[in-house]
């Protein structure tokens, strides 16, 4: 598509008006950031705030890596987690009565996740491209086999936790409530955000950009690209370290699976989803994911799955993620070209709900054919009674997703050069 | 004595599993640049559609159709997948894999459930070939050792005296070249691929009994794949093989070993405070961590692995 080219515009551009709208911006995400829980006054609300501002600050430190620097990280969960050890250990010693402010915590977690990408990113960023995405995976295993054979440091299986709240409380906070930790959060979150998107504007971010579209130019250029991709996975591995510390804060426990490849893999999806051309696509696909797994985790055993598709789905027709699709789309709803897509594109929703409903019925069905496998009721799917064990059961859904498929199959190429077209359209300055 | 030989037999089928999983995809990363991160995902199916196999036909032709099954799988996913997502960059195709990945790994649960599934042995090979030091060496072993020769020997013979190895190995440095001496490069690389997993799958059929087959034995075994592939070198077979055998002696060999770290430290002459964390660690413990240290090692000393061609 073509959003691989727009990203760049949006990153480089560098006219003064531009800095006014992110001042804006800031102004505005400020303000939501402090309204927010009072919109959502629950404690479900305010702990998916939370998650979500943690999800936001880890995906923009890996796409540090993946969208500005080009760099596959299979680790990146190693920095959140040692970060998270690092403020744990500190929390706890605070328990212990040495007075260190809780607010301040996160800090520890920035300084354990550079000290610990140092020596990963010394070793890494020699190599590029594929082979330095299979070390970081070596690494990532490398630190997960350390961790769980030093249970006098990492707590084994148990993990490391504290109390946020015993100390003494600061300025009349103990930071023990939902809300007063929230905030705490919300401030971390946006001043590292702040941090990462002042990076890509130094002269480190431009030429990391530069690294990863052309490195031998770099280095006729008189720049070392290794020592580039070091500095940038140094700074990426120090704010991943900051935002293991909220989570640290926000848990108040840390365990090894902050460490592994799970959580490695999700920091990926949530990235690649949001889309990695541009700085804010992380953010919008943290709030996604988040959003997806806190619902879907609590209606079915699936979401993974689902999860699993949707990231495969998008590498295979929309490698730009969601910020991709709403660049591509921007300048022709601007231009008015909207409704020459209107009508193809409504034409695609009943078939792709079809496809959906179809992929759906025959995941759920299986989940249940495993649930009464092992003993348990098959429950209820869309409302319907279902007997997973009854094969004709699974007729419907497969009929399904194949009459979804091929609906899509001569809709979805239609829908294409419908938007193609109005990109011609544009590109000739000729709307409507 | 006899201790140490079993150490090295067990070590000798270990790494020759690995051999037969990273020769695949060293080929595949060497020809194609892309690493395949469902490789051991395609282990993974080969081990399931064995068992499933078995339990209907029995084992022997459990070992003939399963890893057909694995590589016409393979073959699939790249004609469809991996040739779709080929213009949107190398890092689209490497991403294309994870997500394969990830997802085989929530589908073969979704299949055949969560714990471990009962794959056994075939009763005709279950039985102790020789005895060393008091421990009973079972025959099935050996048997996956001679498959795992003849195997090589196999592929080998066709990679060197047949046509369609030359141009595979031509294909491998020189694509373009290749391509411009009017083969179909596209069609090598589907057979390459579909051979790879083909490859990856038997290793899953024999190998899924012996060790265990459930959901978690792809991720298990996959970064040590990658391990192996990395510090043999991208593409070099010969690599493979070093680095395979070498991890798969030096990781049965540390799992027998339960000296404490400190020990080990203490007599190369460094200081560990005998009540330690270090001095705790078993290196039956460390264990695994070998691979991926001699890795980071390897790669410290010589970037391009033990035998590497390319770079990258």
């Amino acid at each position: 598509m073509a959003d691989q080219a727009a990203p760049q515009t949006a990153l480089l551009a560098g006219v003064p008006g531009r800095s006014r709208a992110w001042m804006i911006w800031l102004a505005a995400t400020a303000a939501l950031a402090l309204v927010a829980p009072h919109l959502l006054a629950s404690g479900f609300g305010i702990s998916l705030l939370n998650r979500m501002a943690i999800a936001i600050v880890f995906a923009l430190s890996f796409n540090m890596l993946l969208g500005q620097g080009g760099m596959l990280d299979f680790g990146h969960a190693v920095f959140f987690g040692l970060g998270g050890f690092a403020t744990m250990h500190l929390l706890k010693l605070a328990d212990a009565g040495i007075f260190l402010p809780v607010p301040l915590l996160p800090l520890a977690g920035a300084l354990g996740g550079l000290v610990s990408a140092v020596p990963a990113g010394w070793v890494a960023t020699r190599r590029e491209g594929t082979s330095f995405a299979m070390v970081t995976l070596g690494i990532a295993e490398l630190a997960v086999a350390f961790v769980v054979m030093l249970p006098q440091w990492f707590g084994g299986e148990e993990g490391v936790s504290g109390d946020r709240s015993a100390e003494p409380a600061l300025f009349g906070f103990d930071f023990g409530a939902a809300l007063q930790i929230y905030y705490v959060i919300a401030a971390w979150a946006l001043l590292a955000a702040v941090l990462m998107w002042a990076i890509t504007r130094t002269p480190l971010g431009r030429l990391t950009n530069a690294v990863r579209d052309n490195p031998l130019r770099v280095d006729f250029l008189g720049y070392d690209p290794a020592r580039i991709r070091f500095l940038c996975f140094a700074l990426a591995g120090l704010f991943a370290g900051v935002a293991g510390g909220m989570q640290a804060l926000n848990d108040e426990i840390v365990t090894v699976s902050n460490i592994g490849s799970a959580a490695s893999g999700a920091v990926l999806l949530m990235t690649y989803i949001g889309g990695v051309g541009t700085f804010w696509g992380p953010v919008l696909g943290a709030i996604v994911v988040t959003l997806l797994q806190m619902a879907l985790g609590t209606l079915t055993d699936a979401w993974q799955l689902y999860s699993g598709l949707l990231f495969v789905f998008m590498v295979l027709w929309a490698p730009g993620g969601l910020s991709g699709i709403i660049l591509s789309h921007a300048p022709l709803l601007r231009a008015g070209l909207g409704h020459r897509l209107l009508a193809r594109y409504l034409a695609v929703v009943p078939a792709a709900l079809l496809t959906l409903a179809g992929l759906i019925g025959l995941a759920e069905m299986a989940y249940r054919l495993q649930a009464v496998r092992s003993g348990g009721a098959p429950g209820r799917l869309f409302g319907f009674a279902v007997m997973p064990t009854d094969p004709v059961a699974w007729v419907a859904p497969t009929l399904l997703l194949l009459g979804g498929l091929l609906a899509l199959r001569s809709l979805a190429p239609r829908a294409r050069a419908a938007w193609q077209e109005a990109h011609t359209l544009l590109a000739r300055g000729t709307p409507r | 004595m006899e201790g140490l030989l079993l150490v090295l037999l067990n070590g000798l089928v270990y790494g020759l599993l690995l051999f037969m999983l990273s020769s695949g995809l060293t080929l595949i990363v060497g020809m194609m640049g892309v690493l395949n991160f469902a490789h051991a995902s395609f282990y993974m199916l080969g081990a399931y559609f064995a068992y499933t196999i078995s339990v209907g036909l029995g084992f022997w032709p459990a070992l003939i159709i399963a890893p057909l099954l694995v590589g016409g799988l393979g073959a699939l996913v790249e004609r469809y997948g991996l040739r779709a997502v080929h213009r949107h960059g190398k890092l689209a195709e490497l991403l294309f894999t994870v997500g394969l990945a990830f997802v085989i790994g929530e589908i073969v649960p979704l299949i055949w459930g969560r714990p471990a599934v009962p794959y056994r042995v075939p009763a005709v090979l279950d039985f102790p070939a020789f005895a060393l030091g008091g421990i009973n060496y079972q025959a099935y072993r050996l048997f996956m050792m001679g498959v795992s020769v003849a195997i090589f020997a196999g592929l080998y013979a066709a990679l060197a005296r047949t046509r369609l190895g030359l141009v595979i190995r031509a294909a491998l440095t020189h694509p373009e070249m290749v391509g411009m001496l009017g083969h179909n490069v596209p069609r090598v690389f589907t057979l390459v691929f579909g051979a790879g997993c083909a490859l990856a799958g038997l290793a899953g059929v024999i190998g899924g009994n012996v060790f265990t087959t459930s959901p978690g034995m792809a991720e298990a075994l996959g970064a040590i794949v990658f391990a192996v592939v990395i510090m043999g070198g991208l593409g070099s077979i010969p690599g493979a093989l070093l680095a395979s055998l070498a991890i798969g002696f030096i990781q049965t060999a540390s799992v027998t070993l339960d000296t404490p770290l400190g020990v080990l430290l203490g007599r190369l002459g460094m200081a560990v405070d005998p009540h330690g964390a270090l001095a705790e660690i078993t290196i039956a413990r460390a264990a695994p961590a070998v691979p991926y240290l001699l890795l980071v090692l390897v790669l410290v000393v010589h970037p391009r692995g033990l035998m590497g061609a390319r770079a990258d």
